[in-house]
């Protein structure tokens, strides 16, 4: 009885959360106009969304925001980490906090923050300045999910590597950049889908003509609800499910030759 | 070895300077600086900004943002906590497929998961067509606070579930068997071992519930509409129509301030320290 109840509660969670994608998704093939009646099957919605130039441009500035901002975050937070890792007492306390506030401060405060220090130093708002947004929310991410692989990294090895004649620039090359690897592809797949999915922070360091899919998203929203975007929505979130199946697997696949590994010893 | 890599953090000191506790800082003089002020030459320090938010009409909104906030966070515990335990007591090969299965909404865009609850409420949407079909009048679901709460409590359950099944995960069987066999019925055990010790989990579910829900404008611009005005809304109207940056600056500071209070607040309920947010 009581597996019973739990099983129709988590049935009933499941719809809750994944019917309105699922209508969503359905809509988006459907010819009419109005969403309330379904006319039949068509993909006129696709058609006109791929022949929308708001869209196409916004699309271009989200991915290469992504893979720009992510790439210097990456290698910015990789870099502060090792040097936050050696720092000492209240100053290491102090450089962790401030870099913890864009992680718990509302993102519109951030946002707005970042769009009158822009405006005060007469900065134009645009592709840059979203550019350095995006470096300036996920370098924190990325520092915290390093920072503990080289507090579990084994100071031994380091030492050892410098007995042996190793430069320090090598020992980093060689010896740490190797063990908190994980910790730098964890960071990196982080700075890239929060700067995909970022919609607050752009919005307010936004330029002339320099948008992204979320924003597009939202200013079509305002006007209600528009077939176009369903169409959008169901290919976001198909891209979205399969690089999620791809992360599972390979997450799966470490953890099973982790553990072999482990097994090994 | 140790001495000369702290240089590293160097750069990265001076870039955090530059884009976060610089900017910070301006929104904190902006927020004391009167709008008449031009440049750096005729700074006006004043009070007025803050004055002014204490005005009925914006107080109102605060309260109705903490309001919402607050129900919307009370819905995702009530919601979420069983999930999390069915979850937790599941078959351990089935686990992690109905947790992973809670938290892939999260994955996409937090604009769409809001958009496709318009086409659900909307006056022509699935809700109300349904209701045509039968036969009944027509309700008017969207634009509303309560369709602001229904996407809020959509858009962060995941947040809620996620820590409880950390916690619930992390509970040791034995206390559990401990507790029956000195014998507690199911409800003891429930109250006295299981709740308690799962609280670190709640507690940062509420925190991460209510701090977007507390700071979100996209969910009551979407589903609220205009006449539901959220403190998010206000500054981002402040910010993008008026251009009024000094009242707007206040008012963030304020919600810095509502975030901070809260978040030590339910840090003080957290026991295990580790759980807790690392600021405060």
């Amino acid at each position: 009885m009581k597996k019973y109840l739990s099983r129709i509660y988590m049935l009933i969670m499941y719809i809750f959360l994944y019917a309105p994608i699922i209508v969503l998704a359905i809509y988006s093939f459907n010819e009419s106009k109005s969403r309330g009646n379904w006319t039949g099957f068509s993909l006129k919605w696709y058609i006109e969304l791929f022949q929308d130039r708001d869209i196409k441009t916004a699309l271009y500035y989200t991915v290469s925001i992504a893979i720009i901002s992510s790439i210097i975050s990456t290698i910015l937070g990789t870099i502060a980490s090792l040097g936050i890792n050696s720092l000492k007492g209240n100053m290491k306390s102090l450089v962790l906090n401030i870099n913890y506030l864009p992680v718990v401060n509302p993102d519109i405060v951030t946002g707005i923050s970042l769009m009158i220090l822009y405006i005060s130093f007469n900065m134009d708002l645009g592709f840059n300045t979203m550019l350095i947004s995006h470096i300036v929310f996920s370098t924190p991410y990325v520092i915290l999910s390093i920072l503990p692989k080289l507090k579990q990294l084994d100071k031994n090895m380091t030492e050892a590597a410098l007995d042996l004649g190793a430069t320090p620039m090598y020992a980093i090359r060689k010896v740490i950049i190797p063990e908190i690897k994980p910790g730098i592809i964890t960071g990196f797949l982080t700075a890239f889908t929060l700067s995909i999915d970022d919609f607050i922070i752009s919005y307010f360091t936004k330029g002339e003509g320099v948008t992204n899919l979320s924003i597009v998203i939202y200013s079509m929203a305002r006007r209600g609800v528009r077939p176009t975007i369903n169409a959008l929505s169901t290919i976001m979130l198909t891209v979205v499910l399969i690089l999620m199946l791809i992360i599972n697997k390979r997450s799966n696949l470490e953890s099973k030759t982790k553990n072999q590994r482990e097994a090994r010893y | 070895m140790k001495d000369k890599t702290k240089y590293f953090s160097y750069p990265y000191i001076v870039w955090i300077v530059t884009f976060i506790l610089f900017p910070s800082f301006l929104v904190l003089l902006y927020s004391i600086t009167s709008k008449d002020s031009n440049g750096v030459t005729t700074i006006h320090f004043t009070l007025e900004n803050y004055e002014l938010f204490f005005k009925k009409m914006y107080v109102n909104i605060l309260f109705d943002s903490i309001w919402l906030a607050a129900i919307s966070t009370v819905i995702c515990l009530l919601l979420g906590y069983p999930a999390a335990y069915i979850i937790s007591n599941a078959h351990i090969s089935k686990r992690n497929t109905l947790l992973f299965l809670c938290i892939l909404p999260m994955w996409m865009n937090m604009l769409l998961r809001t958009y496709a609850w318009m086409t659900i409420l909307g006056n022509n949407g699935l809700i109300n067509n349904f209701l045509g079909f039968l036969g009944l009048p027509k309700l008017n679901l969207l634009y509303t606070k309560g369709a602001t709460v229904m996407g809020m409590v959509y858009n962060f359950i995941p947040f809620m579930i996620l820590p409880i099944y950390t916690a619930l995960s992390k509970l040791d069987n034995k206390l559990i068997e401990a507790a029956a066999d000195l014998g507690a019925d199911k409800k003891t055990v429930f109250k006295k071992i299981i709740f308690p010790l799962s609280m670190p989990g709640v507690i940062s579910g509420i925190i991460m519930v209510f701090m977007p829900a507390v700071s979100t404008f996209i969910i009551p611009q979407l589903l609220g509409g205009n006449k539901n005005m959220m403190i998010g809304n206000l500054i981002e109207k402040l910010f993008i129509l008026n251009g009024d940056w000094n009242f707007g600056s206040a008012i963030s500071i304020v919600m810095m301030l509502i975030i901070l209070i809260s978040m030590s607040i339910m840090n003080k309920f957290d026991v295990d320290k580790e759980g807790g947010a690392r600021l405060l």
